[in-house]
């Protein structure tokens, strides 16, 4: 097998400098090739939101025939994630395994605590952030967060159920933070996915879900549910109408309706330890043309995803960062694992 | 009759050669995907989608949803003929179907199971056509209270089934330990881990199922001297046919377990759970109950008609609400959104041809099913003339092999060996598996709808009767409990009246 793979490096070698030679100026083309297929550890259950983008990425890779090796899509769902996240982990070396990571590679080590640091990892790029927004159930009266939450804090603490995808994960962390600068107390009931929380929601067995876009799209555009305001710095930017009369871009964001909570999540790529430079550059480059495709930008559009390329020192400050934001949420949430 | 007309034309959408062409592929692939262990529906429907994304919507969900049937009917298949469960949905119909094929009348029991399914299904689809928007809102009524008293009962319609309600209560309560092992989606701790990182992903059911059942039988065979039991069975079309002949018999049990089954796949409970009610209502109500387990038609026609109906109506939810009601399901609605498809409230509305297309395939892919499956029956049946020192062996290779693909895990190998050997000793003192593989199933989320309640209603047990649903499903559940008792005091009762007159 080694002596394969050294063969076929060798070979491609000679052939790929005389490639850049040819074309002179060439953009960073990566010299490492996948030699065999290429597995996506997704870290979550089949269906959901980064099942989905994961093979939306292989459809795209294969339909635009960006890479000669296939790509297969691997569920480790186990233990809220940490399953796929021990998994490449313990890969050191392998670069032919590309994880899609989430928050989780931030709360699961905190909370459970999981011998886990995404610095076990070699990160390759970031492809896009997910929003989250307040929802309500669209026959109650609430127009706006302060409304909302004002009568969250009038009532009896623990009357009003916020709804989410499970114990001390994103949604959890958010509602904390609500409760923080309201003074109320919601009840959280952990379901086992933003689906289930979304149905809930329309059921009116819960009051509010902090669901992403994508979770809640279709109950929205039926007028089931109601968005109050999306948890990030700006408007998001798609301006068409997805309900009769609101596109994504018409919803406040909840800092500018006096509710100063800020959140995304990333959706980024990381490698195992262990790989080398040309390999990240390559999965790196293969990221950025897939970003490239209409197709890509057509789900980021339908997701309402926020366009975000990241790669290099500029993920890496943004992991750092991000994972500090979290640490000190999840710390003064009190959700860290007692020893 | 606007339904007629859409389904019309639905058909003449679905009945195009390529449609028809991806509906045998899609039927084909799920057979073969259905009678291995570990490769189940949504592993299956998932590998393939990505092949789907060159072509039309309606073509690609026609040929996915395939797979789906050719799975709901093939699990049945191993769970017959070695008692190995291809599906999890087919466990419970081991518990009839074994002792069938044992007693050489494996084409009976295939024959009922592939018909009953076949009926579930047709029931489903029905019930899909004219009642889809009036069904989907009663899914939304459906909060955690719902759910576990949904669980309950399941549970309930169980327990006093049994020779020894006391050993299927230790069984179930194994059960029960075994689904708690992993992360606690409710707290969001680790359980039961003991620090052991190959344990956080839990146990999965499918290695305890093929353990149990699959190498406990074939250690209990190689003890009863390599003979294997099942005698070859007379393999011809008049099998179907005398079969077919018996069936209206059970007409009772074929609307029960069919009415059980569109309830929990739109619920969403799922088809595991169906198939386990529907064989533990059955055992209740039929004339013959205290003889399931020993080979009772009745015993695999439940389960499978139970399974197939809640496979269906799972659809529903997916097509109306966007709530997958099974895994399955929620795979091809990942495949909907790729497509440029939105499920939810409006797709009825928007997409009216791919609906419409779907629902007709439902009906033509079912009866091409039937008519595939059927007529493989001698080609699987004719497996058990094997000797069976050829044969094991290599059932335990494809028990290994399925055990390993759930998780690509070695340690999910030992587990199955481990489980092998304690499916024999339970066997050998006479406890029952069924319980301790029902609460490792549906264990960790009855558990979870339990806790969410609790949580809701700040520990007061009073809101399992808070509105005439939940209260209908519980109080039904704890008769269910109760059942030989009260049966056994009312008797004693009528004795002593009689005595005193």
């Amino acid at each position: 097998m080694l002596r394969t793979i050294l063969k076929v490096s060798k070979k491609s070698l000679p052939f790929s400098a005389a490639f850049l030679a040819c074309i002179g100026a060439a953009p960073a083309l990566a010299e490492w090739q996948p030699t065999k297929a290429v597995e996506i550890v997704v870290p979550a259950g089949a269906g959901g939101a980064s099942d989905q983008m994961a093979r939306m990425i292989q459809g795209i890779v294969v339909k635009h025939q960006l890479m000669k090796q296939p790509i297969i899509v691997v569920n480790k769902s186990g233990a809220s994630g940490a399953e796929g996240i021990m998994d490449v982990k313990d890969a050191k070396g392998d670069p032919h395994k590309l994880m899609v990571a989430f928050s989780a590679i931030y709360t699961l080590p905190v909370a459970v605590g999981l011998p886990f640091n995404w610095r076990d990892l070699n990160p390759v790029a970031m492809i896009a952030l997910d929003e989250f927004l307040l929802w309500v159930n669209s026959e109650t009266s609430y127009k706006t967060p302060k409304e909302y939450l004002a009568a969250v804090k009038a009532a009896v603490p623990g009357t009003f159920k916020m709804g989410g995808t499970g114990s001390k994960r994103e949604d959890h962390i958010i509602t904390v933070a609500l409760d923080k600068i309201n003074g109320s107390k919601f009840t959280y009931i952990p379901y086992k996915s933003g689906g289930e929380a979304a149905t809930q929601l329309v059921g009116k067995h819960i009051d509010s879900n902090v669901n992403n876009p994508s979770e809640n799209i279709a109950q929205w555009r039926a007028g089931q549910v109601r968005a109050l305001c999306v948890f990030s710095e700006n408007h998001m930017v798609y301006k068409e109408k997805i309900t009769k009369d609101q596109s994504w871009a018409d919803i406040p964001t909840c800092r500018e309706s006096g509710v100063d909570v800020v959140y995304q999540m990333l959706r980024g790529f990381f490698l195992p330890s262990g790989t080398s430079k040309d390999q990240v550059a390559f999965y790196a480059d293969l990221l950025k043309k897939v970003v490239a495709t209409p197709e890509w930008k057509d789900y980021l559009a339908k997701q309402a995803l926020k366009d975000t390329y990241l790669t290099g020192a500029d993920y890496v400050k943004f992991l750092e960062q991000d994972e500090a934001f979290h640490n000190k949420l999840m710390n003064e949430a009190g959700f860290a694992h007692k020893k | 009759m606007e339904e007629l007309d859409a389904l019309f034309q639905g058909f003449a959408v679905a009945l195009t050669w390529y449609n028809i062409g991806m509906m045998v592929i899609g039927i084909v692939l799920g057979i073969v995907i259905g009678v291995l262990p570990g490769l189940g529906g949504p592993n299956g429907v998932a590998i393939l989608l990505p092949l789907t994304f060159t072509m039309a919507p309606t073509s690609a969900i026609i040929m996915l949803s395939c797979i789906y049937w050719g799975s709901l009917f093939a699990g049945a298949i191993t769970s017959v003929l070695f008692n190995i469960p291809g599906e999890t949905h087919s466990v419970a119909t081991t518990f009839d179907g074994y002792p069938l094929a044992q007693q050489g009348r494996a084409g009976e029991a295939l024959t009922a199971s592939f018909t009953g399914s076949f009926i579930g299904a047709f029931v489903a689809v029905l019930l899909i056509t004219f009642l889809a928007p009036l069904v989907a809102k009663f899914a939304l009524r459906f909060g955690p209270p719902e759910y576990f008293a949904v669980f309950l009962l399941t549970f309930c319609s169980f327990i006093g089934t049994g020779k020894d309600p006391f050993k299927t209560i230790i069984s179930m309560m194994l059960g029960f330990g075994l689904a708690a092992v992993g992360m606690d989606t409710v707290s969001g701790e680790l359980r039961m881990t003991f620090g052991w990182s190959e344990l956080l992903r839990g146990i999965d059911f499918l290695i305890v199922v093929i353990g149990l059942f699959g190498v406990g039988e074939i250690l209990l065979s190689m003890e009863e001297g390599l003979a294997f039991e099942g005698k070859s069975a007379k393999i011809n079309p008049k099998v179907v046919l005398e079969t077919w002949k018996k069936l209206p018999k059970y007409w009772l049990t074929l609307i029960r377990s069919a009415a059980i089954g569109c309830w929990m796949g739109i619920t969403p409970g799922g088809a595991t759970a169906a198939s386990f009610m529907g064989y533990g209502i059955a055992k209740r109500f039929s004339p013959n109950g205290d003889k399931f387990g020993t080979g009772q038609l009745e015993g695999v026609i439940a389960p499978e008609t139970a399974a197939h109906a809640s496979g269906t109506a799972a659809l529903l939810p997916m097509l109306a609400l966007g709530i997958p009601g099974s895994a399955t399901a929620a795979v091809l609605l990942g495949g909907l959104m790729v497509w440029g498809l939105q499920p939810g409230p409006l797709l009825f509305v928007e997409q009216k041809e791919f609906v419409w297309g779907l629902i007709a395939s439902m009906y033509l892919s079912n009866i091409a099913g039937l008519i595939i499956v059927l007529s493989t029956v001698p080609l699987f049946a004719a497996i058990l003339r094997i000797p069976f020192s050829i044969i094991a062996p290599i059932i335990i290779v494809v028990c290994a092999i399925g055990a390993y693909s759930v998780h690509s895990a070695m340690l999910d190998v030992w587990f199955m060996v481990l489980f092998g050997m304690v499916g024999y000793v339970m066997k050998k003192l006479d406890y029952p598996l069924a319980p301790l593989v029902l609460s490792l199933v549906l264990g960790d989320r009855a558990e979870a709808a339990f806790r969410q309640t609790m949580m809701g209603s700040k520990g007061e047990l009073g809101v399992f009767w808070s509105n005439s649903l939940v209260g209908t499903i519980t109080t039904l559940a704890l008769l269910m409990l109760f059942w030989p008792a009260l049966s056994f005091g009312w008797q004693s009762l009528r004795r002593q009246l009689a005595g005193s007159r």
